[in-house]
């Protein structure tokens, strides 16, 4: 049981440093409250979809911005469009970035807009990374402890699980309830 | 304490934005509702039949009557922000086509602009969500959607062609939580509802 406490405190640990570092918000909880046994892929099958469509999304700012004459509404349709779906996801670091990005799009400030593409890029690969890492670990941790489904709050970090399952091992439903102040 | 299963209604959400589509679906999904998602206003407009000539002429029947029947949409929620049509636009559309209007339309948007929504209430749409989305919105559309099927079931004369442009009165439905539908009637509605006649004094004393 030891063992597994340590892999619990350590993924508990985890994904709540996520939320304080602020790589994730609230969104994200709304996220996973939207997964259930009917949809037990949910968040992943979105947070894939956001991967896919980020990759291209910087493809096309860094082309955009490379260009002789830099066309500033395109490039701001395209950080329109990645504030939009890094805040559907709760990517707040991101979203962050992406709104001094239209800053200088709408100061047509260049240099400006490329140190933001390098800030965003950044702030994406880190995000991108942990979530990564999240998806890897939880199955793992969710195996070893027999509970269908993880998810963490940022407020309280409670980790939400069956019921029946806390019933059946008060143990370890006590070590994961750590109370933790709001980020930020 | 609804008797009706949530799952007769249909919703049709428009979002360009496919992470956006799936969260949309996912939580009206949730809430028992049948979805249809599309990515552009266009593709709205063509899913609900809609044919350009319909509000122009009133006298020609519906061009795809079929269609209507089949698929029947109880609320429309699209995204504001698109290229091409709008939300704003596809709102405007909706509302202007005789067979269409009575659909209620919310709309969504990640920038909270006052302007915009006010602009868009004005228009006729329900409801303003701002972006991200949450459960605690899409709790909010079912009255809207039961309110417009009461409204299709007392007078399904007024489904076709006819005069679009008669005021509501003909649909002196006992109003009786005006204040729960909130303010976000059309204009017209408010000027003629009887219930909100208040006794108007003229200022001068009477003696």
């Amino acid at each position: 049981m030891d063992v597994v406490s340590q892999l619990q405190r350590q993924f508990l640990d985890f994904t709540t440093s996520l939320y304080r570092e602020g790589f994730l918000d609230d969104q994200f909880v709304q996220l996973q409250k939207l997964q259930d046994e009917s949809n037990p892929e949910f968040v992943i099958e979105v947070v894939s979809l956001f991967f896919e469509d980020s990759e291209k999304l910087l493809n096309n700012l860094s082309t955009a911005l490379q260009q002789h004459i830099v066309d500033y509404k395109q490039v701001d349709a395209l950080v329109h469009q990645f504030k939009g779906s890094s805040s559907s996801i709760g990517a707040q670091r991101v979203k962050n970035v992406c709104v001094s990005f239209r800053n200088y799009c709408e100061e047509k400030n260049v240099e400006g807009c490329f140190r933001c593409l390098q800030q965003v890029k950044h702030e994406y690969h880190l995000v991108k990374s942990r979530l990564d890492a999240l998806f890897k670990a939880s199955p793992l941790v969710a195996g070893a402890t027999n509970i269908g489904s993880w998810w963490v709050s940022p407020y309280d970090s409670i980790i939400g699980i069956d019921a029946a399952e806390i019933r059946e091992s008060p143990k370890i439903y006590i070590c994961i309830f750590v109370t933790f102040g709001l980020a930020n | 304490m609804a008797i009706s299963t949530e799952s007769e209604f249909h919703v049709l959400a428009v979002d360009d934005s496919i992470i956006d589509r799936k969260l949309i679906e996912r939580l009206l999904k949730t809430s028992s509702y049948q979805v249809t998602t599309v990515d552009s206003g266009s593709k709205a407009l063509q899913f609900l039949g809609f044919h350009e000539d319909e509000e122009s002429n009133q006298n020609r029947p519906s061009v795809s009557p079929m269609i209507h029947r089949e698929v029947q949409v109880n609320l429309i929620i699209t995204d504001y922000c698109m290229p091409g049509m709008t939300g704003y636009d596809l709102l405007k559309k909706i509302k202007e086509s005789s067979s269409l209007r009575n659909i209620p339309v919310v709309i969504m948007s990640s920038e909270n602009v006052p302007s915009r929504i006010n602009r868009c209430l004005e228009e006729g749409a329900e409801e303003f969500f701002l972006k991200p989305v949450r459960l605690s919105d899409v709790n909010k559309l079912k009255p809207h959607m039961m309110k417009a099927k009461a409204k299709d079931h007392q007078e399904p004369a007024k489904q076709g062609p006819e005069g679009s442009e008669t005021p509501e009165i003909q649909s002196v439905q006992p109003q009786q939580t005006p204040a729960q539908s909130s303010n976000k009637r059309k204009a017209m509605e408010e000027g003629i509802s009887q219930e909100r006649t208040r006794p108007r004094y003229s200022g001068l004393a009477v003696i």
